[in-house]
């Protein structure tokens, strides 16, 4: 069976790689080059994954374990898909996920279409999450990852039934020390590398000033206090994120934290701890795995964000792929831009962005 | 199976040059500049090939200078030029719009230098008129610099004709010949250049040796400054091996030059007609004629060059989509943009460039194979293209 990886150049795609050529399948290594690499004047100068180094170490393991290897240039893709959505998201007052974008706009669909004209019946990665077909129903279904730690499925829940039906994710079932330990066993060079953090284009961590390159993005703006009282002033709204408590530059008595954002008045607005509580949502751009939404009043385990740790929920899908979602608790920093992710037991239901 | 069409990238080292190579590497160690015997021995091997590379363009062995390669004597020949020329008050520097990137390149650095730069247009099949450059000479030009023949369409260039016109004007004259040397006959004295290039891994020698050419009494300064190597044009130890390699290779080439290019040019023709006879939307970019023998660059309709390019690879059959230099980019070819081709267009052609070992039958093969793959890219896409 032919199956296109796509290597990254990490520990986690490099044995995906690796296991899948040891099974005896016919395996091609894809890595994407997502931006300019040149030392060129003008280049741009961003990337903590997808960098040089990291295609060279993607080139050296596909050679180790012998199987070709080609770099496709997606920069025009991932400046239309993954940096546009990135930029208009932060403009707009909301805290965007563009790993989300990056899986189900480029890996699992400008690279799928690779994967076609190379005759490959499937496009593997190395994330942590699990793919199988429901006997039951014959759909298939999205699990988690079955390291807790390391479980990526909450950045996997656009992918819909024809995505998964070409979805291989060689290391879902395995632990990020075992996972290391084949690494290390198949003589991969890259076994102690680093895993890779925050956002990987954004090289520095400065997102504020990385948006400022790609775009002009508006100015100063005020603080304002939950009562609409101006408290301060901000450097833009790019800078922000709901939850967000360092850099506000404010002297309060008590913590206060970024509990809202309103691009349109180019306002940010604080509050205290409690102000960041919610026990509702809305979230569109719904997409629920098996292709049907569950019916109203379906309990779930919820999600607001990757580290978030998941609290009981229940959801009333709406039309418009939209869904309603009221916790059993407040929740705390409920971001709009993020996604908020359902799982029933370990098998994901959908997602949608948090409005 | 594997089916090599890449030549212009780099080419097989014939096995006579291995053996040579091996044999220097073992027994000829000598620095080339010591007095002793193990001196003598490399700088017998530098001699010959000095001489071997000097037959095979019609020169003589004094105006041969070894490099590490095209690259190296490009560079050499311009900032040597222009450092050299500097005094004079010449300022100006022409070159034609689809020179290999070591020449375009080294341009723009001499423009921050303080050099103006002409870049002379082609035509539609990729061959430079010469009214452009009569137009584009000054009185302060110091160098043309015009390729022999081009890397990525094959197209050869009217050198005798221009390089008169810049003479005429007090301008030298080099040509990068990297993609015509050891495939068609080149003579320095015929082409009336004052420097061309070449490069032994283009026609089946080994990475890291080429040559300028500096016809005698031409003004270049070196650019590489240290010891007396190369009659103090070339500073650094010699790499002999190589230098010996490129003289095995130069020496093999100039033996079945003859015969080796009408074959190539038979088995390029047979590919290109075939694919234009069996794959619907499929053109020829540039001039057939002149063309060196073994090149051709045809664009697909409604094929992403990258993609055609590695479905072929995991077929066997190796090819390119331009220069190997500027893979990686998404840059169109500036040479097919230099002709006026539409933008499409300069994103899906693919380069066949054929050499020594390549077969008739290799030939049909890949003939067999390009109408099911095109198509197949085609569906994916949607396009439709009309035979």
């Amino acid at each position: 069976m032919r199956v296109v990886v796509a290597m990254s150049g990490g520990v986690d795609s490099s044995v995906a790689a690796a296991l899948l050529a040891r099974e005896g399948h016919d395996v091609i290594g894809l890595s994407m080059q997502l931006y300019d690499h040149s030392d060129r004047e003008g280049g741009v100068r961003f990337g903590t994954c997808c960098t040089i180094d990291d295609l060279h170490d993607a080139r050296r393991v596909a050679a180790r374990i012998g199987i070709p290897h080609y770099i496709v240039n997606f920069e025009r893709q991932f400046a239309d898909t993954v940096i546009a959505n990135f930029v208009t998201e932060y403009s707009s007052g909301r805290t965007p996920i563009p790993c989300v974008h990056c899986n189900g706009d480029l890996k699992f669909a400008t690279l799928v279409a690779r994967a076609e004209g190379m005759d490959a019946e499937f496009v593997a990665t190395g994330h942590y999450a699990r793919v199988d077909l429901d006997p039951e129903t014959g759909r298939y279904r999205l699990k988690r990852g079955a390291d807790p730690a390391r479980d990526q499925s909450y950045f996997l829940f656009t992918l819909d039934q024809a995505q998964l039906s070409h979805a291989m994710f060689p290391i879902g079932h395995l632990d990020k020390a075992v996972v290391r330990e084949h690494a290390r066993e198949l003589g991969l060079d890259v076994a102690g590398k680093p895993d890779s953090h925050e956002i990987c284009f954004v090289a520095d961590g400065d997102h504020a000033a990385f948006l400022e390159r790609q775009a002009p993005m508006a100015g100063a703006g005020a603080i304002r206090d939950t009562a609409g009282a101006v408290i301060g002033r901000h450097e833009g709204v790019h800078r922000f994120t709901v939850g967000q408590r360092k850099g506000l530059g404010l002297s309060s008595p008590i913590p206060l934290y970024v509990v809202g954002i309103d691009a349109d008045a180019n306002s940010v607005i604080v509050g205290p701890k409690d102000a960041l509580e919610r026990t509702e949502l809305t979230a569109s751009g719904v997409n629920w795995i098996s292709g049907v939404g569950p019916e109203s009043g379906f309990r779930v385990t919820a999600r607001i964000r990757h580290r978030h740790r998941e609290a009981g929920a229940t959801i009333d899908p709406r039309a418009d792929a939209r869904v309603h979602v009221t916790f059993d608790e407040p929740q705390t920093a409920v971001a709009p831009g993020q996604a908020v992710v359902f799982y029933d037991g370990d098998v994901v239901v959908g997602g949608g962005w948090i409005d | 199976m594997r089916i090599y069409f890449d030549h212009n990238a780099t080419t097989p080292v014939d096995p006579g040059v291995v053996q040579t190579m091996a044999r220097i590497l073992a027994e000829d160690f000598g620095n080339a500049s010591s007095v002793h015997h193990f001196g003598q021995r490399a700088k017998a091997v530098l001699d010959d090939a000095r001489s071997l590379v000097a037959t095979l363009i019609g020169a003589e062995p004094s105006e041969i200078v070894f490099t590490s390669g095209g690259t190296e004597s490009d560079n050499f020949a311009l900032r040597g030029v222009a450092d050299a020329l500097e005094p004079t008050g010449r300022r100006h520097l022409i070159a034609s719009s689809i020179e290999h990137e070591a020449v375009l390149t080294t341009f723009k650095a001499l423009a921050r230098r303080g050099w103006r730069t002409t870049l002379l247009p082609v035509d539609s099949t990729g061959i430079v008129q010469p009214a452009d450059l009569a137009a584009a000479l000054a009185d302060d030009t110091a160098l043309v610099s015009v390729m022999h023949a081009n890397n990525e369409i094959g197209t050869v260039q009217p050198i005798a004709e221009v390089a008169r016109l810049a003479h005429d004007r007090g301008a030298l004259f080099h040509t990068d010949a990297v993609q015509s040397v050891g495939k068609i006959p080149v003579d320095v004295k015929r082409l009336g250049v004052d420097f061309l290039s070449l490069s032994a891994h283009k026609f089946n020698g080994p990475k890291g040796a080429g040559a300028l050419w500096i016809k005698r009494g031409a003004r270049v300064t070196a650019i590489l400054t240290g010891g007396k190597h190369e009659r103090s044009r070339r500073a650094g130890t010699e790499n002999v091996p190589a230098i010996g390699g490129l003289g095995e290779a130069a020496r093999l080439a100039a033996a079945k030059l003859t015969t080796e290019g009408p074959r190539l040019t038979a088995l390029r023709n047979r590919l290109e007609e075939a694919i234009l006879a069996r794959v619907p939307g499929t053109a020829i970019n540039g001039a057939r004629e002149p063309r060196v023998p073994n090149t051709t660059n045809i664009s697909f309709e409604a094929v992403e060059a990258e993609s055609l390019l590695i479905a072929l690879d995991l077929e066997g059959v190796a090819v390119s989509t331009g220069s190997a230099c500027s893979s990686g980019t998404l840059e169109p070819s500036h040479v097919l943009r230099a002709m006026g081709l539409p933008s499409p267009r300069t994103q899906n052609s693919i380069r066949f460039s054929l050499g020594a070992g390549n077969t008739e039958a290799e030939v049909d093969f890949v003939v067999s194979k390009l109408p099911a793959l095109v198509e197949k890219l085609r569906s994916l896409t949607g396009a439709r293209v009309r035979g």
